[in-house]
């Protein structure tokens, strides 16, 4: 087990367990804080899958800019201290029943297809590659994909008003 | 790192955003489950970018994936400006972001 292997496996468990704190915390800013250790941990994938440019953007503009957008509501509602009010135990039961079964189905899709390629398994090139760098990435979004990218300007602009029409007092 | 691991660990993480949404009732927590779903989602797509491996005729294979990956951060973006400022006018009407509270269109 190489020192890849390792690193993955951390960052899997790390992955997970943070993923899984964002649901069972009671206080709202803690399940942020979880939800921002959930978004580094995925970086570390990106990092190591070497997509060094997304693992830079998803820091910033997830763990940058829109944590500290959920947070600046929580705190402006004064959120962070009420807990939710009453929790009805069966509801949560057949949430949690449903979510476990589709997991079920997938993972066992997911045991199927590994069984069928354990000949040739289909290997993620970790730590190699030059798709992931900025330039690469750059030069094909400002080329092939420049309409779509003009298309997010207009999304943002809408995103925008649409936002400052909502709440704006009436 | 074989792809079914990714494919795993992604589908877990998707699954965990799912009961997130079904067993939460605070909006903005709900809202949270679903940018898990959306960077599962994203992990899938940077890992299976990388199972091309590149070749003199196409030396920038795969590099669609990561472009559809900063597509969907810029959807992600837009959609929790808008939902949030949903959940602050709903707030500032019913002083209760409790989604069983929001169960109607009128009044």
């Amino acid at each position: 087990m190489g020192i890849t292997a390792i690193v993955f496996w951390i960052l899997c468990a790390l992955t997970l367990f943070s993923a899984i704190m964002v649901l069972v915390s009671k206080n709202p800013v803690h399940s942020v804080l979880w939800l921002v250790a959930t978004f580094f941990s995925i970086s570390g994938h990106y990092i190591m899958l070497n997509a060094q440019f997304l693992a830079i953007v998803n820091i910033i503009v997830y763990a940058g800019a829109i944590m500290v957008l959920f947070l600046f509501v929580i705190m402006l509602m004064n959120l962070n201290t009420r807990t939710e009010l009453k929790k009805n135990l069966w509801m949560k039961l057949a949430g949690v029943i449903s979510g476990g079964m589709l997991l079920w189905i997938l993972i066992s899709v997911v045991r199927t297809y590994s069984e069928q390629t354990k000949a040739h398994p289909v290997i993620a090139a970790t730590n190699t590659g030059h798709i992931g760098l900025i330039k690469n990435l750059g030069q094909v979004l400002f080329t092939q994909y420049a309409l779509p990218f003009e298309l997010c300007s207009v999304l943002f602009l809408s995103a925008m008003v649409g936002a400052v029409v909502i709440g704006k007092k009436n | 790192m074989p792809i079914q691991y990714y494919i795993a660990l992604a589908v877990t993480l998707f699954s965990i955003g799912v009961v997130g949404v079904l067993i939460r009732r605070n909006a903005i927590i709900v809202f949270m489950c679903i940018e898990l779903m959306l960077n599962a989602a994203n992990l899938l797509l940077v890992a299976f970018s990388k199972t091309h491996p590149a070749t003199a005729a196409a030396p920038m294979a795969g590099i669609d994936g990561q472009l559809f990956v900063f597509f969907v951060m810029v959807v992600a973006a837009a959609e929790v400006s808008v939902g949030l400022a949903i959940i602050v006018m709903l707030y500032r009407n019913t002083h209760s972001v409790d989604v069983d509270f929001l169960n109607r269109l009128k009044n």
